[in-house]
């Protein structure tokens, strides 16, 4: 049984349907990746699931369970963990106060073993705890919203474009520790308008055009496709 | 010199009724973005709430020599209490339907909760609408009597009231100031302010904050309405202007020190004692309000977000 299945899922924003029945699974341990261009409904798909944005239609399934109308934040606390577009820092908070609100959630305690290991990944971060959020860089804020994730120990991990307007090098980083996190055993999915780093670290993936999924498959696959080489990967020919 | 040190003590007893009545302003501003204007109703309520829960325990006691000492804790904790239940109520039946209606929609409401408090308070079955006289729940003795040279009057004094006032209110901002900055239920606090639906991602239950906001802002509103009362014991009927003007006064001082944040409301309080208070002395007692609106109005045009209040940026 997949981690987390959709099935038919429509979202509409007024008059306009964002989504027009996406259906995908995520396996326990995979890295998944949702690729296509601005405006197919990537963020909404992800908004969808983490409960932001309410589907008109569709079920969505995680661990077998029917998490439709459920608030946010128990979908949150079930280990569903979604680290929004822009990266959701509170810049008015410290640095230190927006990890410790990555564990609100939890009442099992033990935080500090995935502390620990976020400092390992990021000693950036580690260095500022106490300065305000505010004043840290892009790539540092989008570390912080990794790490901040982490502390509350995801069973799924939505990431949604965590590359988006950093430095070449720190996408780097970022796209290596996503991989870790992945082998450390966190299920994860991405979603990229960098389709070429996306499909290098996933194991599959689907493509989304207007609201609708047109393609899927092994990643490898994918990137080594005509019409996705011609469409997200800028290779013509 | 001595009016200048006792005009000082006036400007810090009633700047700290104005910031504590401001920081429920302030706080509920800062995470659901509208005035709840019937905030002011609360402190009116908790006055009103006060004179009824001394003159009931007086009648019961009928102490020969002057009310206990424990009677003014007890007074204050049942404001508080009525008014916090008040507070959580006037959120979940009157806000909470509105979350997702346009803010204009809400500001109305909340006019239309003010309005409610005020009618509902002057029926003759609540608390009437004649002025009453609220109990002296302690001595008033000096405490402090400070002497100054020179001509008219040379001596200042610092009475148990006052002090009562200063310490009272000193220790509930100190206990709201360790909530919403060092602590976890603080953190979360200022996270739903900052951005909700990010909050929510954290697993954190932002209709419980709401609803812990109220009921801290309406606490608060509750011990600013016992302690007034313990300074002006004429208690006007609860629809008079009296009570209107002093929670305006309170939402200035939200807004001069930038509102939506906790510091700059304690700011923005004294700041309005002090210019209200030194203006009446020093220039005209029949002008105290056009201070207060005009420092507003010069405020709003050179620093448009408050002393303290800063437009955060978001990185992109």
């Amino acid at each position: 049984m997949p981690l987390l299945e959709i099935h038919d899922l429509h979202v509409a924003y007024g008059a306009i349907k964002a989504l027009r029945g996406v259906s995908l699974n995520v396996a326990e341990g995979e890295i998944v990746t949702l690729i296509g261009a601005n405006g197919a409904g990537k963020t909404t798909t992800l908004r969808a699931i983490s409960a932001l944005a309410r589907p008109s239609q569709g079920r969505i399934l995680y661990g077998g369970e029917s998490i439709v109308g459920r608030p946010a934040h128990q979908v949150a606390r079930a280990g569903l963990v979604h680290v929004p577009e822009g990266r959701g820092i509170f810049l008015n908070l410290t640095v230190e106060e927006n990890l410790e609100l990555g564990g609100y959630g939890r009442r099992d305690g033990g935080i500090e073993q995935e502390r620990d290991r976020v400092y390992a990944l990021f000693p950036r971060v580690k260095e500022r705890l106490r300065q305000v959020a505010g004043t840290l860089s892009g790539g540092e804020q989008q570390m912080l919203a990794i790490g901040r994730a982490l502390l509350a120990r995801p069973r799924l991990l939505l990431l949604d474009e965590p590359s988006l307007g950093l430095a070449p090098r720190v996408v780097q980083t970022i796209f290596q520790v996503i991989r870790e996190i992945n082998q450390a055993g966190t299920t994860i999915l991405l979603i990229e308008q960098n389709a070429r780093m996306a499909l290098q670290v996933a194991h599959r993936a689907y493509v989304l055009e207007v609201g609708q999924i047109i393609m899927e498959g092994a990643a490898a696959d994918l990137a080594a496709s005509d019409d996705v080489r011609k469409a997200y990967l800028g290779v013509h020919g | 010199m001595a009016d200048f040190v006792q005009t000082l003590e006036t400007a810090l007893a009633v700047g700290s009724l104005y910031a504590l009545i401001a920081l429920g302003y302030t706080m509920v501003y800062g995470i659901l973005k509208f005035i709840n204007f019937a905030h002011g109703d609360v402190v009116v309520l908790g006055a009103w709430i006060s004179y009824t829960v001394a003159q009931w325990c007086l009648k019961r006691l009928a102490p020969a020599d002057g009310p206990p000492l424990w009677l003014g804790p007890v007074v204050l904790a049942c404001a508080m209490t009525v008014c916090g239940v008040l507070g959580f109520l006037i959120e979940r039946l009157a806000y909470k339907p509105l979350r997702r209606a346009p803010r204009l929609n809400v500001l109305i409401t909340a006019i239309g909760v003010s309005l409610l408090l005020q009618n509902v308070g002057q029926l003759d079955a609540v608390f009437g609408s004649s002025p009453v006289s609220m109990p002296a729940l302690l001595p008033n003795p000096a405490l402090v009597r400070m002497s100054f040279g020179g001509p008219g009057s040379s001596e200042v004094v610092i009475g148990l009231v006052d002090a009562t006032i200063f310490v009272t209110a000193g220790l509930l901002m100190l206990a709201l100031e360790t909530i919403v900055y060092r602590t976890r239920l603080g953190a979360a606090m200022r996270a739903v302010s900052f951005n909700a639906e990010t909050a929510a991602l954290m697993g954190i239950n932002a209709n419980r904050i709401i609803s812990f906001t109220f009921v801290t802002g309406s606490v608060l509103a509750a011990a600013a309405g016992f302690l007034y009362a313990m300074k002006y014991p004429g208690l006007n009927q609860p629809a008079h202007t009296i009570w209107v003007l002093l929670g305006l006064k309170a939402f200035v001082s939200a807004v001069i020190g930038g509102i939506g944040n906790v510091r700059g409301a304690l700011l923005g309080g004294f700041v309005i004692a002090f210019v209200e208070q030194f203006g009446a002395f020093y220039i005209s007692s029949n002008y105290r309000d056009v201070y207060v609106f005009a420092l507003l109005i010069i405020i709003l045009l050179i620093r448009p977000t408050g002393i303290l209040g800063t437009p955060y940026r978001e990185k992109v």
